[in-house]
């Protein structure tokens, strides 16, 4: 019996699937396995669905799967919504009370979604009325149907702890799926109730009551269904992991390296970082804390973390495209000024507001190319969430050694997805200033804050130092940083600030701007950026074991773009592989633009969903059986 | 050591043209600074974009030339990481209540310990005289076709309604009362706002010199001009919150009073109420050391370059192994 099991928690939001994935997640990182969350909800504080879809493995995981094993439906139209996702042998939980249910009157599916679904059972020739229609045919895929009253067995729980206000009892369907998730496959309780306890910790009469229905609900389905053919076993693990989002994880490593201030825009998925921060601003060693700034708009939270980075106190901002958006004018000042400011960018379905709340890798042209007129920049892309937290510490290296704006480029898909991971290593974490100056550095000198180098690093002071003084504006400027038009300062003035981009591309190390995966004379490569990482290594060891050899070149820092290596690495493969989340294939652009060099095959996604590894290894499958478009649109995840 | 004028003095050309309004707020601004002894390198000048964007060239203190309408949220930025720095926002009518009316509006919630100067000129002079936010309904200036059709913003009545503790107005060409007045805005323990009335000798032909200075009214028994402005305090005016139940009446009063225009402009200081925290202060009831060690001052890494912030808390709290 394998010991990996996919489990989804579906219902309206609002409703606690999230307390119940994070609960579930935790019970069995507790029992020394791996987990990997994806959580899909909607612009919507109340009713509308949502899930989480959560991986558990012995081995480390990076990439969600399509398949779903077990499946707990807090309401009818999770099952509705999934139930052509579980597997063979795997399993539904429900609430025999939403039995009778007729699909079509669910009034929060909606008419695109009916649409399909009706079709595909026309397809099929079913017409099932109720949900019992449905999970009827369900059993004969060999999925079984874990039923039970939800009410009755909540009334129950509630006589026991004298709780009979049933809006609070309703809130523990997410317990009452959880405890029969754990029953079915039949793992130690000991685990559950530690996560129980960890959660609702602080409230012990919700942790008496929620261990009720834990257990109640756990005992119920052992004793109701007897064998079930699923089993998840704790396992013995002596690494030292941790549990967290990608928004934490960024958080983390701007501590660790050092920012102090921190303003944002309230926005879909970046604000939880900031709050996080917020939370957490006291520094634990008592030297100081990070200021959290909430502030009216984007324009202002890049401005004001650009004014508090002149002050020489690192400085970030977060947001998602629609901030990054406002944010543009702000970002052309600093890149004139040669401000060292940090944005991290959590990309969202775009354009405009998209999809607020779903995936999407449409920006990587935007972040690169954002404001009028040229100037240097650097921009990051994290691959997955340790990568986040080591890239946000390392963001504001690079904007202070080469004074000029960081862009940090996250994905919904990394910023949402809670999982176990190594721990992190803050020993790791290195922080280097560039050339800054003080006090005693000017003393009797007279300083010029844009003087010309042939680095094009003009030495930085922080505003407020005493005995010099010193000008920016967003006009052109001389060394001293007075207003000029003169033409011959323009010339100078314009290619001392882009040497500084051929500066950081010489003195940046290859093995920060790129990782290699795979044979590096494979005859099929791979490139990709950002979030699609997991899923790719995933495919790659999927086909290594049908005997096909695959490279992948992980773009990490896209600009300045490690030209020479990707035309060496890239150039001599007969299959080049384009991977990412958007429409046109914006990096493989990119790399033709800089190297000449033209893909054969893109895979690509843009239907708000992260890529999970068995549509990419289905893709590069038909690439390496060469039945492949030079196309290929990937549409899975519901 | 005192300070002398010619201390805050830059040698860069200055390119305002003759008899601008701008001349008489960069000598005020200087003698305030001169008068209140504060050292060059302590000061920043932030300043937005337009005419008066250029103020920040002219001074030898630190300047920051920002964006259209982003001073403050620029300044507000240094503040928050540098609590000592003494930061002067210098904004424009179009500037600072046009394209930057958010930003305007939002800093007088949170009262930062700084100070803002707005030139109000009434027109966009730098892109040729076109109506700013603060020029009235029907007025026609120089270069307008056709009379405004907007109505004019109220200044003083917007800043009253979004917080500013410090709130006064003066005139470019009283260049001893706009100098006091910007000596007590930097004084005040609060966000202190400034309405400078400036006269724009090339495209406002409607508020000039002799139209503030009464010169086409003269006062029948004397044959001399009325001025249009007056000062509040020799009416016997005080706008000053001394304790907690009175901001509302004090604010009530500035309020009509800010409504006074046309033949009669007080200037002077509407509102000041030191009683409400100032954000410094806020963020001090959170964070007990931040005046002392303020986000600009705090060391982040020891000489080798390894991080000071330990975060070993956080990760012991997200521990599952």
């Amino acid at each position: 019996m394998k010991n990996d099991l996919i489990w989804m928690a579906g219902g309206p939001q609002g409703s606690g699937v999230d307390s119940s994935a994070n609960i579930f997640a935790r019970a069995c990182c507790y029992g020394g396995l791996n987990v990997y969350g994806k959580r899909e909800y909607s612009s919507n504080i109340k009713g509308m669905h949502s899930y989480f879809h959560i991986r558990v493995s012995p081995e480390e995981v990076g990439a969600i799967v399509d398949r779903v094993d077990l499946l707990c439906a807090f309401d009818a139209e999770s099952i509705v919504r999934h139930i052509r996702e579980v597997a063979p042998g795997g399993g539904i939980i429900c609430d025999a009370g939403v039995l009778e249910t007729k699909i079509f009157s669910i009034p929060t599916l909606t008419p695109p979604f009916m649409e399909e679904f009706r079709k595909n059972l026309d397809e099929k020739g079913l017409h099932p009325e109720t949900v019992n229609d449905l999970l009827n045919e369900a059993k004969k895929n060999d999925v079984r149907v874990y039923a039970f009253p939800y009410l009755e067995m909540l009334k129950k729980i509630g006589k026991e702890v004298g709780e009979e206000q049933l809006s609070k009892l309703t809130r523990m369907i997410n317990i009452l799926t959880l405890g029969a998730s754990f029953g079915i496959v039949d793992y130690d309780k000991k685990y559950v109730e530690k996560a129980i306890n960890m959660i609702f910790g602080k409230k012990p009469g919700i942790v008496s009551m929620n261990l009720l229905a834990f257990n109640k609900a756990y005992d119920h389905v052992r004793e109701k269904f007897g064998e079930t053919g699923m089993q998840l076993k704790a396992i013995k693990t002596d690494e030292e992991r941790i549990f967290l989002q990608g928004t934490q994880a960024v958080a983390l490593g701007k501590l660790a390296g050092g920012c102090r201030v921190q303003t944002y825009y309230p926005i879909t998925p970046a604000a939880d970082e900031s709050e996080y921060l917020e939370e957490n601003q006291a520094l634990e060693t008592g030297n100081g804390a990070i200021i959290v700034m909430q502030t009216e708009d984007e324009i202002a939270a890049i401005t004001m973390a650009t004014g508090a980075a002149l002050t020489g106190a690192r400085s970030a901002t977060s947001t998602s495209g629609p901030g990054f958006s406002l944010m543009v004018e702000g970002l052309g000042w600093a890149g004139i000024n040669e401000v060292p400011v940090v944005i991290n960018y959590y990309q969202r379905g775009a354009p405009s507001t998209g999809l607020p709340t779903r995936h999407g890798q449409d920006d990587l042209r935007f972040a690169i190319h954002a404001s009028h007129g040229e100037f240097p920049r650097i921009v990051l892309c994290s691959g997955d969430i340790e990568e986040c937290f080591y890239d946000a510490a390392r963001a504001f290296n690079y904007a202070e050694q080469y004074q000029t704006p960081v862009i940090h480029l996250i994905d919904k898909a990394l910023a949402n997805s809670n999982m176990s991971c190594k721990m992190f290593d803050p020993h790791l974490v290195r922080i280097e200033r560039g050339e800054l100056l003080n006090e005693t550095d000017v003393a009797g000198k007279s300083y010029r804050r844009f003087e010309f180098t042939r680095s094009g690093i003009s030495p930085r002071l922080p505003i407020g130092t005493p005995g010099a003084v010193f000008w920016n504006t967003g006009d052109e400027h001389s060394e001293s940083g007075h207003i000029t038009e003169e033409p011959i300062m323009r010339t100078r003035m314009l290619e001392k600030r882009m040497r500084k981009l051929e500066t950081a591309d010489r003195e940046i190390p290859l093995e920060e701007k790129i990782n290699f995966f795979g044979d590096a004379d494979a005859p099929a490569m791979i490139v990709s950026w950002g979030s699609p990482k997991g899923a790719i290594l995933e495919a790659m060891e999927m086909l290594k074991k049908e005997g096909y050899r695959t490279g992948f070149i992980q773009v990490r820092m896209p600009h300045p773009l490690p030209k020479e290596y990707i035309t060496t690495v890239l150039g001599k493969a007969s299959k080049k592989i384009d991977i990412e989340g958007n429409y046109s294939g914006q990096l493989a652009g990119i790399i033709r633009e800089q190297t000449g060099i033209a893909m054969d095959h893109f895979v690509l996604k843009w239907n708000g969903r992260p890529m999970s590894s068995d549509e990419v290894y289905g893709a590069l499958l038909r690439i390496m059986q060469d039945k492949a478009p030079e196309r290929q649109v990937l549409n899975g995840g519901s | 050591m005192a300070l002398k004028i010619s201390d805050y003095k830059t040698a860069v050309f200055n390119d305002w043209c003759p008899g601008c309004g701008n001349f008489g707020i960069l000598t005020s601004l200087q003698m305030a600074l001169v008068d209140l002894n504060i050292p060059i390198s302590r000061v920043a000048i932030f300043s937005g974009i337009g005419c008066h964007g250029k103020i920040p060239h002219f001074m030898n203190t630190y300047g920051v030339h920002t964006l259209h309408g982003r001073a403050l949220p620029f300044a507000i930025g240094a503040k928050l990481a540098n609590p000592d720095l003494e930061v002067i926002v210098h904004s424009g009518d179009g500037d600072g209540l046009g394209i930057g009316a958010g930003h305007f509006v939002n800093t007088g919630r949170r009262n930062m310990d700084m100070t803002c100067i707005i030139h109000d000129n009434g027109v966009y002079g730098l892109t040729k005289g076109q109506a700013s936010p603060t020029l009235r309904l029907g007025v026609k200036t120089k270069t307008l076709t056709k009379p405004n059709i907007n109505e004019g913003i109220n200044p003083i009545a917007l800043a009253l309604a979004t917080g500013y503790t410090f709130i006064a107005r003066s005139y470019c060409y009283d260049v001893s009362h706009l100098k006091e007045i910007i000596k007590k805005a930097v004084n005040h323990r609060g966000m202190a706002l400034v309405i400078v009335q400036q006269c724009c000798p090339t495209y406002n032909d409607i508020n000039t010199r002799e139209w503030y200075g009464g010169e086409d009214r003269p006062d029948p028994a004397t044959g001399k001009p009325v001025p249009r402005l007056y000062k509040l305090e020799e009416t016997g005016y005080d706008g000053v919150v001394r304790k907690p139940e009175e901001a509302l009446s004090k604010t009530a009063a500035a309020f009509t009073k800010s409504y006074e225009w046309g033949d009669r402009i007080p200037m002077g200081v509407f509102y000041q109420n030191e009683l409400v925290s100032t954000f410094q202060e806020r963020i001090s009831q959170r964070i007990a050391d931040y005046l002392k060690n303020p986000p600009a001052k705090q060391v982040i890494a020891d000489g080798d370059g390894k991080p000071v912030t330990s975060i070993r808390k956080l990760l012991e709290e997200l521990r599952v192994t």
